[in-house]
């Protein structure tokens, strides 16, 4: 599930159709604000994991001799001086190793450090989910960690929903690669469309099929029908329209999925599943009778 | 006074708000940190673009004075160097642009070109001056343009709003170093309340005033309204979850330009922060 | 002839890996002689830029040729300039593919993805 655009009603989406497809396992690589298990009613975390990403430097006070080489070269403004003490900012530093290289007294050295968290929920379906730590830069291998956590534990498991991230970037391919099928969550306004048709030419370089849908269609008509012309133009089916609908916020803010109250947005969502379910099962029956 | 307005989450209204501060006041200054999708513009559409390119050093070989001794490929924490077949191949695109390979290099075979990582725009709207970031896609790192963006910000105007990025990554960071006030902008909803503690913590860790402004409201909900009691944070405003303004925001209407009631809404909403910062930038919240 | 194929594991069993760059291992195999070999894929641990360093190593080995599903550009770029080719393997099994790879079945990969490299603050 992509939206390019944040806020688009992305999670709000996902976690209805895990409901309604009862996906035995499903994951948030939206690491940077995760939000899924907010509405997922999971209590208990079963695994929690740090997860390291580039060593950042570190200086040892006692054999550091204030020669400030290291602050001088540094090119991220990583190495403080405070009161004659040497040493690193941490969000600051990103692990290049010069300090380490040029240091004449080798009083510097490159730590592992700790950028993510990653943590699993098991109690009859699996949920894989992280959350980076302030500061770091690189989501991606994260995002990655968490599918394989996830291709761990739950291998058996016909079929998962993963609820990517926002933008284009990094963390979106991540989440994108090796997926059968890419639902785009699409917001009918202008800064909406513009995200929408960048992460749309992201999703085509890995040749998967893609189809969107438009969230609050009905705020903007006219921006609903640009969505649309432009779908048609790139042979790119639109799947659900779901309304402008006051209930589903009173359900998430209650940890309900807009399908367990009865309201219209969920009733779209329903109906966008009607929809994809064929398509999905299909996919599953090719794929297992191609192991066997 | 240089304000940036930053919200963790994606879509809550950073631009919506950043925007018509910028517009509603009688001069300003808007820069769009957003560099990856940066919005602001399309509201603004804004005339006489002139352009900035952004370059970073990445290093060029002298194949003929290399050696093959590998130093730099095994140095370079970023896998931006190869050697292939008696040549070294760069990957200028990994390069974070640390300096070590020249540094190291025995026989000096490498030397620093400038490559451009992306651009900035600037224009105007009317009252406001707008400066927008642009990434280029692929490239490793954001800041350099964050940085230039916010040492060039022109002293001659006396507001600043800075529509930062969303998250909380080193170039939302470089967005509010220099910022005097942060305004966060959250929804009241789950989904919100999470991502207000994220960015709450990251405005503390930089020890920077702030204040709260809650959009999409609808009846007050209490969940959010009790954090912002616990942790002591001003609630400078709410903007009402209404179709009108999500229409208008759809069609990048600037709101502030359209109807005289939101101007006024926005003109109060923007003495009430100029008030609140003054405020605590002489306590040294 | 040298052929190199990103694996699940360190066996013919666990099957071809879906991504070159971060596969777990790479299998190392000699046509003529039929000798093999396992490298651990040390790329895996990287930040950004896993598929230079995985193809650096592929290159490091002598390798002639890849099999593979598909290829990032970056490694792709490091391929070209060592002269391996790359064919595009038909199923998740080794043995189907260095079958079909020696009857001279199997198209070169013509198209490269984007890389994961690295990229912050979305």
């Amino acid at each position: 599930m992509l939206s390019g655009k944040g806020g688009t009603g992305k999670t709000t989406v996902s976690s209805a159709l895990i409901k309604l497809s009862e996906a035995k396992a499903y994951a948030d690589c939206d690491v940077d604000a995760p939000n899924l298990h907010l509405i997922m009613s999971h209590t208990e975390v079963s695994k929690n994991r740090d997860f390291y990403g580039l060593p950042k430097a570190a200086i040892n006070q006692k054999i550091c001799i204030q020669c400030d080489l290291c602050r001088k070269m540094c090119q991220f403004d990583a190495v403080e001086k405070i009161n004659n003490s040497y040493c690193i900012h941490d969000l600051a530093c990103e692990g290049c190793g010069v300090c380490e290289m040029i240091c004449p007294v080798r009083a510097i050295t490159l730590k592992p450090s700790v950028v993510g968290d990653l943590m699993l929920y098991q109690n009859g379906s699996v949920f894989s989910t992280a959350k980076i730590r302030m500061g770091s830069g690189n989501s991606g291998k994260l995002v990655t960690a968490v599918k394989q956590e996830l291709k761990a534990v739950a291998p058996q498991a016909s079929f998962a929903i993963i609820d990517g991230s926002p933008g284009i970037g990094c963390p979106v391919i991540a989440s994108l690669s090796g997926v059968d099928m890419v639902l785009i969550v699409a917001e009918p306004s202008v800064t909406g469309i513009s995200d929408m048709k960048r992460i749309i030419a992201t999703a085509n370089q890995f040749l998967t099929p893609i189809a969107v849908c438009i969230n609050k269609y009905d705020v903007n008509t006219i921006q609903t029908k640009r969505i649309e012309v432009y779908c048609r133009q790139h042979h790119i089916s639109i799947i659900g329209y779901i309304p402008y609908d006051t209930e589903v916020v009173q359900a998430v803010n209650r940890n309900q999925s807009i399908i367990d109250i009865d309201c219209k947005a969920g009733s779209a969502v329903r109906k966008m599943f009607g929809i994809i379910e064929p398509f999905l099962k299909h996919t599953i029956r090719t794929k297992e009778s191609k192991n066997e | 006074m240089k304000v940036a307005v930053l919200s963790g989450k994606g879509g809550t209204g950073k631009t919506l708000l950043s925007v018509n501060l910028a517009a509603v006041s009688p001069r300003a200054l808007y820069i769009d940190c957003d560099i990856e999708e940066p919005n602001g513009r399309l509201f603004f559409k804004p005339a006489f673009n002139k352009t900035e390119f952004v370059t970073v050093l990445v290093p060029e070989v002298k194949q003929t004075l290399c050696n093959g001794c590998r130093q730099c490929v095994d140095f370079c924490k970023f896998n931006a160097l190869t050697y292939i077949k008696g040549k070294l191949v760069i990957f200028d695109s990994l390069c974070h642009s640390c300096n070590g390979c020249y540094t190291l290099c025995p026989k000096k075979a490498l030397s620093p070109k400038k490559k451009r990582i992306g651009r900035i725009q600037r224009g105007v709207s009317r009252n406001v001056s707008v400066t927008t970031g642009i990434l280029n896609v692929g490239e490793a790192s954001g800041v350099p343009i964050i940085k230039k963006l916010i040492k060039s910000a022109s002293a001659s105007y006396a507001l600043h709003i800075i529509d930062c990025p969303p998250g909380s990554s080193c170039i939302v960071m470089e967005s509010i170093k220099e910022a005097d006030y942060c305004i966060l902008v959250a929804e009241p909803t789950i989904f919100g309340l999470h991502n207000l503690k994220m960015v709450d913590e990251l405005v503390r860790l930089f020890n920077k005033p702030y204040g709260l402004i809650l959009n999409k409201c609808m009846d007050p909900w209490d969940p959010i309204e009790a954090f912002c009691k616990e942790r002591r944070i001003n609630i400078l405003g709410r903007i009402p979850l209404d179709q009108d303004i999500s229409k208008l925001n759809s069609e990048g209407f600037i709101l502030v330009r359209t109807k005289k009631a939101y101007k006024n809404f926005f003109s109060a909403l923007l003495k009430t922060i100029q008030k609140e910062a003054d405020n605590q930038t002489i306590i040294g919240a | 002839m040298v052929i190199a194929l990103p694996v699940n594991d360190n066996s013919v069993e666990s099957g071809i890996c879906c991504s070159f760059g971060r596969a777990p291992y790479f299998l190392i195999f000699d046509t003529k002689s039929k000798a093999s070999l396992f490298l651990e894929n040390y790329a895996i641990q990287e930040q950004e830029g896993a598929g230079i360093k995985a193809a650096q190593m592929i290159v490091d080995n002598r390798v002639d040729a890849l099999l593979t599903p598909r290829c990032g550009e970056n490694a792709a770029r490091v391929f070209k300039t060592a002269n391996i080719i790359l064919y595009k393997t038909i199923t998740d099994s080794v043995n189907d593919n260095i079958a079909a790879f020696q009857k001279n079945q199997l198209s070169v990969l013509s198209q490269t993805h984007a890389g994961f490299h690295g990229h912050n603050g979305e």
